[in-house]
């Protein structure tokens, strides 16, 4: 089982490597990783413990904590949608923490209200293993540093050089046998 | 739907909170609510079934409101989303 300290431990270390810091409220910081472990141990991964997941890998991907939506609500609003991670101004009070819109596309969120949703008591780890509604994975790559991702969506932020979505393009693979 | 009844004395208008168990926010509009002695209903969505949780986000719709957690409904008409504590003192006149 993974323990509240290993939580917070890769939570810190995130919000370092970033530049981020953690909510300076000791209690709602504790509701938030309490939340994360909890996640982690019924759905097998560290799923945002403030939005609604299918208990489905394919389908939570874009919400396992730090989620694809944090850069992007970090840099517009100062904080990411659970408040866990927020931006420097917000953690020395010269700018509120405050509840801040979703930013997950409704055809994403819409996946957790069907009847297959697996809501809970899933067996730790089990979930990776089930089968289910797959989403349609593409190569994607950085056009300015060259990263490349395997998934859904492109990322809103480039992880390595820090590019915008926009400068994502689609790896297209011809594949052909010689005669 | 089951939901969960929260006691309090103040029980002057009808509150439903559609909330996520393991969110810092629900968890801060329950602990409002309970220390304004309000009289709340909720339910953790992410622990209803696949059905109720359909019924949830129709609920939610229908009110022209986004499945986004803590969402508070009062007296079946004024729906908050997110835990903005000026919204709810105005709707609950507290």
């Amino acid at each position: 089982m993974t323990s509240l300290e290993k939580v917070r431990q890769r939570a810190e270390n995130d919000a370092k490597t970033y530049g981020y810091y953690l909510n300076p409220d000791p209690a709602f910081l504790q509701d938030l990783l309490e939340g994360l472990r909890k996640n982690e141990e019924r759905y097998g991964y560290a799923s945002c413990p403030c939005r609604l997941a299918t208990g489905n890998l394919e389908l939570d991907r874009d919400i396992i904590c730090p989620c694809d939506y944090r850069d992007p609500d970090i840099i517009q609003y100062g904080t990411c949608y659970c408040a866990l991670y927020i931006r420097n101004d917000v953690y020395e009070g010269k700018t509120p923490i405050t509840p801040i819109p979703e930013r997950r596309p409704p055809e994403k969120q819409v996946r957790a209200y069907t009847p297959t949703a697996v809501p809970q008591k899933t067996e730790q780890k089990a979930a990776l293993l089930q089968t289910g509604p797959s989403v349609g994975k593409r190569l994607w790559y950085c056009r300015q540093c060259g990263y490349v991702v395997f998934r859904e969506d492109p990322p809103y932020v480039c992880p390595i050089c820090k590019a915008e979505r926009e400068m994502f393009a689609e790896i297209q693979i011809d594949v052909r046998t010689r005669e | 739907m089951e939901t969960l009844k929260v006691e309090g004395k103040n029980k002057k208008h009808k509150v439903l909170l559609y909330a996520i168990s393991t969110c810092a926010w629900c968890r801060m509009t329950k602990k409002y609510l309970k220390d304004k002695d309000v009289a709340y209903e909720y339910v953790d969505v992410d622990l209803a079934s696949g059905e109720d949780r359909q019924k949830i986000r129709d609920d939610i719709t229908q009110r022209g409101g986004e499945p986004s957690y803590p969402t508070i409904i009062i007296d079946d008409k004024t729906l908050i989303t997110g835990f903005r504590k000026d919204k709810i003192n105005e709707a609950l006149g507290i």
